[in-house]
């Protein structure tokens, strides 16, 4: 069985099939990547699979549970985390704040101990803010530590969302366009953390890429849709050789 | 210019993070211990509202500035807590079980109004709360068994540990201060872990909250919980303090008035809620002195250019009306209204760190440092 699949996932908006029997299966540790054109049904999937849509029909299992039956807080206990195609941090919160809601998976103190801020609630927030920062020197985020979101530019918020989306110590992370709205150079730091992320923390990462150039260094398989259909899955160049893909982009 | 040298993660939890703070707060704290003994009785009596409605301010601003979940309806959860506290005084209940059970009651009220309000988002749940508040004064009005009706509920003075504490006495005083302090090292707490950050997460993007397993309903519940609890004990100071309550005094306006604290204070620190009360509670006496002075001061300037004896009386006549006019108050706190958040959405508190700012950075200050850093209560966005 495979590590995550999807079963036949469909989304229908009225007569609209956003997302139409589609099925494929993510390996422990491997680099899928999805692409398509605009509108092909990628963000849906994520959508589907962070449970901000429920599936026409179809189901998702992960580690061999059905992910459908969870809701949609329940995704981040189970170790999927997610990061957004436009930016969804947490705006008027310092940079630390934001990574340590991610830890909020991870807390076990009651409200009462919180209020009155038992030795064990310490404890833990020291725990917490250890594995933040072992978050924030992976991702080079050392400047940032105090700063609100609201006056950072956007290359660096999208390098928090990725640390945010860490800092909940994923099993499988869903990227959503990483690299979007990112210069050149920030594009290459992104494709060295995404490859770290799978060697050093061993994260099976599933990620919606623009960038070729990106999907092809980093990518261990690439899954091509299009009207919410799956045109071709394989590796990088043989679904960019792949007639139906060509066509699909260049309307051939 | 202070630089912070961080060693340990203590230092990002801490409550004070350097020396300062504990002078600062000392010095305060000395004054406060002090003030009921060479204040005037006028200006304790005036204090001791203050911490009442700073402590109402912190607790909506745990619901509103921090969750992000708008509520016109925090003079029903002061109502629920004083009746609670006269009706079991009646009963010869004990002071603090009665105080208890005050913030308990209304906390559970509260997350019974949490439920409903879980599908509703900005101005619809703002209505939603004023129809709370209209349902339980009515409640108040009608249930005569148990509220005496619109004749109101005599309080009587606090009893603890067999002596009288009377609502002008310096132990009252105390007793209120130690309330909000208590109240405000609480939600201190409580923003320092992580329920606390789910608030504010949820108040910014719920959607990106749901994705970092936050139980956003469950949360909402709980926000609204505290947030009433922390009201109902505000209640109980308040019912001693009046020493008669009855339905009248908890209208949309008191309400309002809640909401004025925390917006004119700054709804992002529980600093904001102490200085939003002092502004409302001082707003009535300065009133009271416009109404009562200025009219004869106009009319002297008039005099003085020129207006003749008869000219100036009829000006002085014409203000005092004006002044006098019915629900000029209310106009007045719109106007202020309408002025905080166009110019200052941050609130004195706001104003006050970039005063300090200033100070620090003296002369290098840039009026631009705050530009991008303009808070909004969001809750239209991301449902």
């Amino acid at each position: 069985m495979s590590y995550f699949r999807a079963e036949n996932l469909s989304l229908h908006f009225g007569g609209l099939k956003a997302v139409d029997a589609v099925s494929f299966a993510v390996e422990k540790g491997e680099i899928l990547s999805i692409i398509g054109p605009n509108g092909a049904g990628k963000s849906s999937i994520f959508n589907l699979v962070s449970r901000i849509y429920n599936p026409t029909s179809g189901r998702i299992f992960f580690e061999d549970q059905d992910v459908t039956e969870e809701p949609a807080f329940g995704i981040a206990k189970l170790g999927i985390a997610r990061t957004f195609q436009n930016i969804e941090l947490f705006e008027n919160a310092t940079v630390l704040s934001n990574l340590l809601v991610g830890r909020h998976r991870h807390s076990t103190t009651q409200l009462w101990q919180e209020i009155l801020f038992l030795p064990s609630v310490r404890a833990n927030e020291k725990i917490h803010r250890r594995r933040v920062e072992q978050v924030i020197e992976f991702l080079d985020l050392e400047p940032y530590r105090d700063k609100l979101i609201s006056g950072l530019p956007y290359g660096v918020r999208k390098v928090i969302e990725l640390a945010r989306a860490l800092c909940t110590e994923p099993k499988l992370i869903l990227l959503d366009e990483p690299s979007s709205g990112l210069n050149v150079e920030e594009t290459d730091d992104m494709s060295f953390w995404i490859r770290d992320m799978k060697t050093e923390l061993g994260i099976t990462v599933l990620m919606v890429e623009h960038d070729m150039t990106l999907v092809n260094r980093v990518s261990d398989r690439v899954i091509a849709l299009n009207y919410g259909k799956v045109l071709a899955m394989g590796s990088p160049a043989e679904v960019q050789r792949h007639p139906d893909v060509v066509a699909a982009y260049l309307g051939a | 210019m202070r630089f912070m040298f961080k060693t340990d993660y203590e230092d990002d939890i801490k409550l004070f993070p350097h020396g300062g703070y504990i002078v600062t707060y000392g010095i305060l704290l000395a004054f406060l211990a002090v003030a009921p003994f060479v204040l005037s009785s006028y200006l304790v009596s005036q204090m001791v509202f203050v911490f009442i409605y700073a402590t109402v301010g912190v607790g909506l601003m745990i619901l509103t500035g921090f969750t992000g979940q708008a509520s016109l309806g925090h003079a029903a959860f002061l109502a629920i807590g004083a009746y609670t506290a006269a009706y079991l005084q009646q009963y010869n209940v004990p002071f603090p079980v009665y105080f208890l059970v005050a913030g308990v009651l209304t906390g559970v009220v509260g997350a019974m109004v949490g439920f409903p309000a879980l599908r509703l988002q900005g101005i619809y749940l703002v209505i939603a709360t004023i129809s709370f508040a209209f349902i339980i004064e009515e409640i108040l009005a009608r249930w005569e068994s148990v509220t005496h009706g619109n004749e109101g509920m005599r309080v009587k003075a606090l009893q603890f540990l067999g002596t009288t504490v009377s609502r002008d006495s310096p132990s009252f005083y105390f007793l209120c201060l130690a309330v909000l302090a208590l109240t405000i090292v609480g939600t201190l707490n409580l923003l320092r872990s992580p329920t606390g950050r789910a608030f504010v997460a949820i108040r910014d993007s719920e959607t990106a909250a749901r994705s970092m397993g936050v139980n956003v309903s469950l949360y909402k519940v709980k926000s609204f919980a505290i947030s009433a609890a922390i009201t109902g004990f505000a209640g109980v100071l308040f019912a001693h303090k009046l020493s008669f309550i009855s339905p009248e005094m908890f209208t949309l306006q008191l309400s309002i008035e809640f909401i004025i604290v925390i917006l004119i204070g700054g709804a992002f620190s529980p600093h904001g809620a102490v200085l939003g009360a002092i502004f409302i509670v001082m707003i009535d006496p300065f009133l009271t002195y416009l109404k009562d002075d200025v009219p004869g001061m106009i009319a002297a300037v008039a005099a003085a250019f020129g207006a003749g004896a008869e000219m100036a009386a009829k000006i002085q006549s014409n203000v005092a009306a004006f002044a006098s006019a019915n629900g000029l108050k209310g106009a007045i706190y719109g106007v202020i209204i309408v002025l905080f958040v166009l110019f200052e959405p941050l609130g004195l508190y706001g104003r006050w760190l970039k005063i300090k700012l200033f100070f620090q950075l003296f002369p290098l200050y840039k009026r631009a440092t705050f530009k991008r850093q303009k808070i909004y209560v969001k809750s239209e966005r991301n449902r």
